[in-house]
């Protein structure tokens, strides 16, 4: 049947509040959204740039070569040549860039050792373990195996 | 005068060299694509981690080197990457012992006496970069997300902290950092790689027992890697495409 | 550590979603129940429920507001809670569920309540003075026009929006449900089964508080509650409990007999920490109780004043059922470790952000709102009649 528009008057100024709000959500977005978002995928393509802008704390062993090659000497050949002078010296980014005043602290030269060497049953029975009670009640590892090459 | 002419070509030139790389640089910098700047391509790179079981010796230095290279909190205790240790029963082998304490931020204490033969070994666990992460699918609002050189990291400024990303994570990687109320995690040390460095945690393992790869690069020991070695990922049926590969992987690990 | 038993990742020690989000399904339930009843009235003509209709709406609309209200209490950044809106990604179950949400508010709950009540709003603005008249002028969108064919297009605008409003509900309460079974991490949420439990479970909670408003407004009120009204809800309301605890059965013995890789860690945390929540407040007092209730007033001969009680305590054992149904999903979920080699614990706090006191006032803000909306749109005009016996 005809209705007059007097009648459904009402639905259409309801409907025209819709439109009203819907266009005002699209407004908001447009402003809204970061300009760089979605350029590579759904995220904000900064976020890129915000993770790769942190402090380096570990500065690499390539970095402790520069400087410390004949350290790098003794060690070739022995036993701990493969490992990263950081893992024992700490981070050292900040020395490495020449912003540290005086020499970085030198590690302890026997719980430094025992964090590896103590016996665990679950580390490789190949890997060189003592239990320090029996081995070496107290005192500097370092005494009998030097830190860089620790062949007796 | 003859000095006078040459200092000012020196100057010259160093000014020209200075003028031309600043040229190449400058429109770089003004779109703030580090990805793209001089030296660093996202497409050119494929990152994983290869982690060897049977190297690692529990001694938490990784776990330490990750907390100091990327500020991670102490306490309350949330760890981007942790060492478990396993003791198996080979006549219970559904049931192991496993523990992590404190993240093995001081390695492991003595387990005591056993009083049988037991297999136990040590793993160390990070976020696994999926390929397909269920933490990416679910983010509300584009939070997280896999970079285009396959690290799945987060955006700190646009994170609601609605915590979903952390019930999606099938290794439970993820937590919030109560400093800034939103998701952390593993980042690869993204800061570090796109950089020409490795991670913290490979850089400081003393053992060889975690090493990144980089699959898009043909010179990368990954591919020798995965081609000689039987390898795992952690929770195959989850279907994540997780990109850590374990070598020496025991059935009893979670 | 305090709590914790056995192996859990190290990440695992605190729990992720809290109380908050145990409220969130259970507002969301009520309001899809509350509809499902409305739609009962309007759509399939079941006249007797026809006392209860515009108070269902109402009470869905009133907890519909106050829904996500946990949701940005328990965020860390609320402030942001926008870019869900704004940058919604299209694979998470929980943005989506952002438009679902609006939809149902905007399109099926203020409009039909809308339509419905616009007689009323128009003849009690051109009754009232003052501010009041302009508060329902406004209501009114300034148009008076309550003539036959005008109230006719209302009519049937009113019956399209609650038939495309029964599905509505279903998406709203089930979307909940899939945001929990979409995730393949977690083996007490992952189920193809989660979003249907949920929704037959939401059904059963919304009918059960409408039933209890109903009785709690008449005795206030001061007018007798309808008989035919009472027997038919708790008809329908037994109906969906049978459908809910078989489908929550079936997953059980599912669980049992396929035994997979979780089930041993599920199984105990069941029988442990789960014990009282689950065993005893939502299997027993919430589900066996209530349905023997409900069951033997349909079976048995019963005065009918010893029927209305009967409905009315099985209701209120209903509700407190459903919640820790909520409270076993997500809480559940969580106290176990991934590793299945260990479990935690969730410290309820009292005054914090997302502790108990907060979660009380929660639950009392929609009645306060529903008091605000029965008072600017009566749901009853004039007194009913009296009750038949």
């Amino acid at each position: 049947m005809k209705y007059r528009f007097g009648d459904y008057q009402h639905v259409l100024r309801m409907a025209g509040i819709f439109a009203l709000g819907t266009t005002a959500f699209f407004v908001f977005r447009a402003v809204m959204v970061p300009k760089d978002f979605g350029v590579y995928g759904h995220y904000r393509a900064g976020a890129l740039k915000d993770n790769a802008d942190r402090q380096i704390q570990y500065a690499g062993h390539a970095a402790c070569v520069d400087c410390h090659s004949e350290i790098q000497q003794m060690r070739s050949g022995g036993k701990h040549a493969g490992i990263g002078c950081e893992s024992c010296h700490g981070p050292l980014a900040r020395h490495a860039a020449g912003q540290m005043s005086g020499a970085p602290e030198k590690p302890n030269n026997r719980d430094t050792c025992l964090r590896c060497h103590t016996a665990r049953p679950s580390k490789p029975a190949g890997f060189p373990q003592i239990i320090p009670a029996d081995h070496a009640r107290e005192g500097a590892c370092t005494a009998c195996h030097p830190a860089h090459n620790p062949k007796v | 005068m003859k000095e006078d002419r040459r200092q000012f070509l020196k100057n010259a030139g160093k000014l020209l060299v200075l003028a031309g790389s600043a040229a190449v640089a400058w429109p770089y910098i003004r779109e703030e694509r580090a990805q793209d700047a001089p030296g660093y391509q996202t497409d050119a790179h494929w990152w994983g981690m290869v982690i060897d079981v049977d190297k690692c010796i529990g001694c938490g230095t990784c776990v330490r080197g990750c907390k100091a290279e990327n500020d991670v909190l102490l306490t309350p205790q949330t760890s981007r990457t942790w060492v478990e240790r396993y003791v198996v029963d080979p006549d219970d082998m559904d049931h192991p012992r496993v523990d992590s304490p404190n993240a093995a931020y001081d390695g492991f204490p003595d387990p005591g006496p056993q009083e049988k033969p037991l297999k136990t070994f040590y793993v160390p666990k990070l976020c696994n970069h999926c390929e397909h992460s269920p933490c990416v699918q679910v983010c509300p609002v584009g939070a997280t997300f896999e970079s285009p050189d396959g690290v799945v990291l987060v955006d700190k400024s646009y994170c609601l902290g609605c915590r979903y990303c952390i019930q999606a994570c099938p290794y439970g990687c993820r937590y919030i950092d109560p400093r800034t109320e939103t998701v952390d995690k593993c980042t690869l040390c993204y800061h570090r790689i796109t950089k020409g460095l490795t991670t913290a945690c490979c850089e400081v393992c003393p053992t060889g027992a975690r090493a990144l790869g980089d699959l898009k690069n043909p010179k990368d020991p990954i591919h020798k890697f995965l081609l000689e070695n039987k390898v795992l990922v952690l929770k195959p049926q989850m279907a994540t495409g997780s990109k850590t590969w374990y070598k020496g992987l025991d059935g009893a690990v979670r | 550590m305090p709590g914790v038993e056995g192996f859990i990742y190290p990440n695992e020690l605190e729990l992720q979603w809290s109380m908050l989000i145990v409220l969130y399904p259970f507002i969301t339930g009520l309001v899809a129940g509350a509809f499902i009843l409305a739609s009962l009235e309007r759509v399939f003509n079941v006249e007797a429920v026809k006392p209860t209709y515009r108070l269902a709406l109402l009470t869905a609309l009133a907890f519909l507001l106050v829904a996500p209200l946990p949701l940005q209490l328990h965020l860390g950044h609320p402030e942001r809670s926008f870019e869900m809106y704004l940058t919604p990604h299209t694979s998470s179950a929980m943005a989506m569920f952002g438009f679902v949400y609006l939809w149902y508010l905007m399109v099926v709950l203020v409009l039909e309540i809308w339509f419905d009540y616009r007689k009323d709003i128009v003849l009690t603005w051109q009754e009232s003075k003052g501010l009041k008249r302009v508060l329902y002028a406004f209501m009114a969108l300034g148009s008076r026009n309550i003539s036959e064919p005008a109230l006719r297009i209302d009519d049937r605008i009113g019956r399209f929006l609650t038939v495309i409003g029964i599905p509505s509900a279903f998406l709203l309460h089930g979307y909940v449900g899939f945001i929990f079974g979409s995730i393949k991490a977690n083996p007490w949420w992952s189920s193809a089964m989660m979003p249907i439990v949920f929704l037959f479970s939401a059904i059963v909670s919304g009918i059960a508080l409408i039933t209890v408003l109903y009785y709690l407004i008449s005795w206030y009120r001061k007018t007798p509650v309808n008989q035919a009204c009472v027997d038919t809800i708790a008809r329908y309301l037994l109906y969906a409990f049978l459908i809910d605890f078989s489908l929550e059965l079936l997953d059980l013995i599912h669980r049992i007999y396929e035994a997979d890789e979780s089930f041993k860690s599920l199984d105990f945390m069941v029988h442990t920490r789960l014990y009282l929540p689950h065993i005893i407040v939502q299997l027993l007092i919430g589900t066996v109780v209530p349905l023997i209730m409900l069951g033997s007033a349909q079976l048995f001969k019963i005065r009918p004043a010893t029927r209305r009680l009967i409905y009315f305590i099985s209701c209120n054992l209903t509700l407190i059922g459903i919640f820790a149904m909520r409270w076993n999903v997500v809480i559940g979920g969580q106290l176990f470790s991934k590793s299945f080699l260990g479990y935690t614990t969730y410290k309820l706090e009292f005054a914090t952000r997302e502790g108990l006191l907060t979660s009380i006032v929660l639950l009392i803000l929609p009645f306060l709102i529903l008091a605000v909306l029965a008072y600017l749109l009566p749901p009853w005009k004039e007194e009913p009649k009296t009750a038949r016996n």
